[in-house]
């Protein structure tokens, strides 16, 4: 899924600074997963930002939304007879959301209410960690499906730099070196010599570098 | 039992403190509360296991929450005594009340000069 | 005698069976070329060739290419270190064909140290191809003359290839097979990380040349002398990927006060004297950093003066 941190209040705060009628929209797809976007968050932050402003002395009215998806057209044509009734619209989806708003209607104004951060997974209740780099190619396979694109910091595709050591990456204690345990895996596994052949430079065409992408599927285009 | 405690503590019940919310604070906090605190069983003695560390974790957010716009996070509290402490329990109330006296009210509640 | 690959001092030294002595020097970080000329004025004479780093540690300093060039204008032949921290396969390349048509012939292929503890961690960082894949790079623009995307070069950069190891690091039981893997990726010869445990390294070693390594490559010994208990410390601690064993720190401290430095330089000595002998070693590469000054010194009392003149 897509993973993303709540902005500090401060900085939404400043964003509406000037607004005093605002509409908090949440997201029910990865966000409300990750537990930064879903309604329950939604209500908190309408609550906190309330707080602040009731404390300022300049009352902020919120009303609260979650939209099924923030990424679809449909679902964000929900909010179509609503949407003129606030000075400002809070989105709590990934950074698709906001845009995928902003698109739909031009002449109100979208502010992100998250940092949208990585495609990842749930290591355990609160704790999410990095998996994938959205590179286009994905060639996991040849490391016991570990991806050093997005898990090592230096997306080396030939082997553990001289940085690592003890099975953490140089960059901090508390990043594994996935190096280390593709090699373990390797070797565990009977495999080590598909690590000694070289790995040529990626084709990075497909990866982000290639331009903005898009993916067109004739069979399901109407 | 009937034990002496500050009226102006209004308890609301719950089966457990796991099962008090973030929100609850927030709404309380937001509708006027000077102060709120959160009164679980003796950490290791919860009956659903975790649910009063779960409160003491929510009630960090919130007190988080107040620093970040500038309200004294003490006004926020958990609390841990054991089931059958009344007298306990009437003394942290009693606590938790000079303590929001010290504060004074919260500042939601100041008039503002427009 | 077959050809030379790129005809560099390095690489005549070496292939006449000399044991190769090279040296370090940092960049300045500003354009403080005085700096740099006094530090490689220390080094004239002393050693083969002089590794320029580059950005190293991810800290901002005159670029490994223009030092390079400044060194040469003294007399003395570069070592042209690159990462693939900073550029990507455009700059590589056309880097390479610069330092070549400016008279460089050695050139280290490194990763690089990640950003987030050099100077400027805000930075992006680039890694489009990683250290294998430069060896790679630099071997097909050398032998086949041809670019990445397979286009002919107009006149080929002929380089010797370096490569680093890290003898070191985790995990140890891959590091020789990373080390085979970059001298099959093209290294003609290889700096090891300082080496400051040796029985690791003599297990390292021992390895290598089981699997013949030394003999389609030469492997140079990493010393850098330790200046006080602080940095052995400190590179104990602090260097991921570094070995310093509790017993040199013992021994460094046991040295007392003032004789610290004395110390560590008797205890580089004393490994330049067992890498002499070492089979599978061709050389050692002294880093002695921020201590340019001392490498006469070091130079005489290992006894690998004069240098030879090929
Ligand atoms: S190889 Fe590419 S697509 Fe596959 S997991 Fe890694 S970044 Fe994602
Ligand atoms: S220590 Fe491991 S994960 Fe970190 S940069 Fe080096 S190889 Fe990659």
């Amino acid at each position: 899924m897509i993973v993303a941190d709540r902005k500090p209040l401060q900085e939404i705060l400043e964003m509406i600074k000037d607004f005093n009628k605002i509409l908090i929209i949440g997201c029910k797809g990865c966000v409300t997963v990750c537990n930064v976007g879903g309604s329950k968050e939604v209500g908190i932050l309408a609550s906190s930002l309330k707080i602040a402003r009731k404390k300022e002395g300049r009352p902020l009215e919120i009303d609260e939304k979650t939209l099924e998806r923030q990424c679809d057209p449909e679902y964000v044509d929900q909010i179509k007879d609503i949407v003129n009734d606030y000075d400002a619209i809070i989105s709590m989806a990934c950074g698709v959301g906001p845009q995928f708003l902003s698109e739909r209607y031009p002449d109100s104004r979208f502010f992100p209410a998250v940092n949208t951060t990585f495609f990842g997974g749930a290591l355990q209740h609160g704790i999410w960690e990095e998996r994938c780099a959205g590179c286009g190619t994905c060639v996991i396979h040849y490391f016991e499906g570990m991806c050093p694109i997005a898990r090592c910091a230096k997306s080396l595709l030939n082997g553990p730099c001289g940085g690592s050591a003890g099975g953490k990456c140089e960059i901090s204690k508390d990043v594994d070196c996935i190096w280390d345990l593709i090699v373990k895996k390797k070797m565990e596994q009977g495999r080590l010599d598909d690590l000694l052949e070289f790995r040529p430079a990626k084709d990075w065409t497909t990866s982000r570098d290639g331009g903005p992408r898009k993916s067109v599927r004739e069979e399901l285009v109407q | 039992m009937r034990l002496s405690y500050p009226s102006n503590v209004k308890i609301i019940q719950v089966p457990c403190t796991g099962r008090v919310d973030i929100l609850h604070l927030l709404r309380a906090i937001e509708d006027g509360a000077d102060g709120v605190y959160v009164a679980g069983c003796l950490e290791g003695e919860c009956h659903f296991i975790d649910g009063n560390l779960k409160a003491r974790k929510r009630v960090q957010y919130v007190k988080k929450t107040l620093e970040e716009v500038g309200i004294e996070p003490e006004r926020v509290e958990m609390f841990n005594l054991s089931a059958g402490e009344g007298p306990r329990f009437a003394e942290i109330a009693r606590e938790m009340s000079e303590r929001i006296k010290e504060l004074g009210p919260s500042p939601l509640n100041v008039k503002k000069a427009a | 005698m077959s050809e030379l690959k790129s005809g560099s001092n390095l690489e005549k030294v070496l292939k006449a069976g000399h044991f190769a002595f090279t040296g370090e020097c940092g960049p300045p970080q500003g354009a403080n070329v005085e700096h740099l000329k006094e530090k490689a004025h220390h080094l004239k004479g002393c050693v083969d060739a002089v590794n320029i780093t580059d950005n190293q540690t991810a800290v901002v300093r005159m670029s490994s290419w223009a030092a390079s060039i400044i060194l040469m204008q003294e007399g003395l032949e570069p070592n042209f270190q690159m990462v693939c921290r900073d550029r990507n396969r455009l700059a590589i390349q056309s880097d390479i064909l610069g330092i070549y048509a400016h008279g460089i012939r050695n050139m280290l292929c490194l990763s690089g140290d990640h950003q987030r503890f050099g100077n400027h961690p805000q930075a992006k960082n680039v890694f489009d191809i990683d250290s294998m894949q430069l060896i790679h790079t630099v071997k097909t623009m050398r032998d086949e003359g041809k670019f990445m995307n397979g286009e002919d070069i107009d006149v080929p950069p002929k380089l010797f290839i370096g490569a680093a190891s890290n003898p070191f690091a985790d995990p140890f039981e891959f590091r020789v097979h990373r080390l085979a893997k970059k001298i099959a990726a093209g290294a003609d010869f290889i700096q090891t990380q300082c080496i400051y445990n040796m029985d690791r390294f003599r297990e390292f070693m021992k390895n290598a040349v089981d699997m013949g390594l030394h003999e389609k490559c030469y492997i140079l010994a990493g010393v850098t002398p330790m200046k006080s208990v602080g940095m052995a410390r400190y590179m104990a601690k602090q260097v991921p990927g570094m070995d310093v064993p509790d017993s040199l720190i013992e021994r460094l401290r046991g040295a007392g006060k003032g004789n610290v430095a004395q110390e560590g330089i008797k205890f580089a000595l004393e490994q330049i004297e067992e890498f002499k002998e070492m089979e599978g070693i061709a050389g050692v590469h002294l880093m002695a950093i921020e201590w340019e000054h001392m490498v006469p010194e070091i130079a005489e009392k290992a006894g690998v003066l004069p240098r030879p003149q090929v």
